[in-house]
């Protein structure tokens, strides 16, 4: 067994959970947005994120991860999915794992347990960053004020998630469906992003959903 | 705006996303104690700057946040290779005179 102190992180339901854009007050203005908007946003909150490294390159932790999670290690610049489980590439050794609320704890024993013996590391950063969903017929046209990154969708597919500039900080773009995207932001950028997006997406309506 | 191939990402991107760090394939001494302060400040602090083709180190800060090299001409800022850390460069001064590349 493992040496490594594993522990429940969150919070009982006593304590009170502040997301990143809790003083947005992003569940006030939901529903309150013109239902023409362009862009939908809704803030994917206190999920679990977990980031796991090891080696790709070992077919034993492609196993490990796969009896842990029942997802393939996705390859370089790709995600997949399954129901609200995700787990993406974020470099040749690493990947982000997110699970819905409460679960990641659970995860990360199964990934200890299924990684036993290897030289591997996850670390629950569920509390460092949030995920903003950006959706709707006008989204790519706010990302493509937003980033140099090319998001053509012969460029960017769904299933694409790349890390890249994004107005003047840096995060992380998932295309997740046709007309959603994801965005995997720093807390601490967090209120500067929800500023850009609300004025990148100015001139074709913002809807914020809860 | 120039666009750098990260061999990690495996794909062309912005300039914007990268970090140039100084020189490549500098060896950390094995052993630090047994070296003389010349040979430590070498290591520590002595770079080179050529006219001409260099090995560097860069970091696509801003995408898988990883180390890789670059054989970049400092006068003319072409880059002619990039290749990850351990590996060894394919593109030398001596070949690139060879293929015409202005020293
Ligand atoms: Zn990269």
């Amino acid at each position: 067994m493992t040496a490594v102190n594993v522990y429940q992180q969150r919070p009982n339901g006593a304590a009170r959970a502040e997301s990143p854009l809790y003083h947005a007050g992003l569940d006030e203005l939901a529903g309150k947005g013109s239902p023409q908007a362009g862009v939908r946003l809704r803030e994917k909150k206190l999920l679990g994120h977990l980031v796991l490294r090891g080696n790709a390159k070992d077919p034993a932790f492609a196993a490990g991860v796969h009896r842990a999670l029942g997802l393939e290690l996705p390859v370089a610049l790709t995600l997949v999915a399954r129901g609200e489980t995700s787990l993406q590439w974020l470099g040749p050794d690493e990947w982000l794992l997110i699970v819905p609320s409460g679960e990641e704890f659970a995860a990360e024993q199964r990934l200890r347990e299924a990684l036993v013996g290897q030289h591997i590391s996850v670390v629950n950063v569920s509390g460092g960053q949030t995920l903003l969903e950006l959706s709707g017929p006008k989204a790519r046209e706010v990302l493509m004020k937003s980033t140099p990154y090319d998001v053509h969708p012969l460029n960017f597919p769904v299933g694409k998630a790349v890390g890249s500039t994004f107005a003047k900080t840096q995060l992380v773009i998932r295309h997740v469906s046709e007309d959603t995207w994801e965005l995997l932001v720093r807390r601490s950028f967090a209120d500067y992003v929800w500023l850009w997006l609300q004025d990148a997406s100015a001139e074709f309506g913002l809807a914020i959903q809860a | 705006m120039l666009h750098i191939f990260c061999p990690h990402c495996g794909e062309q991107r912005s300039e914007e996303e990268f970090h140039a760090k100084g020189q490549a394939h500098i060896a950390r001494p094995l052993d630090p104690d047994a070296c003389t302060d010349e040979e430590w400040g070498e290591y520590m602090f002595f770079r080179d700057n050529p006219r001409g083709l260099h090995h560097e180190l860069w970091v696509h800060s801003a995408g898988c946040r990883k180390y890789f090299n670059v054989t970049r001409h400092t006068v003319t800022y072409e880059i002619l290779e990039t290749y990850k850390i351990g590996e060894r460069p394919g593109v030398s001064e001596k070949k690139a005179v060879e293929q015409g590349v202005p020293a």
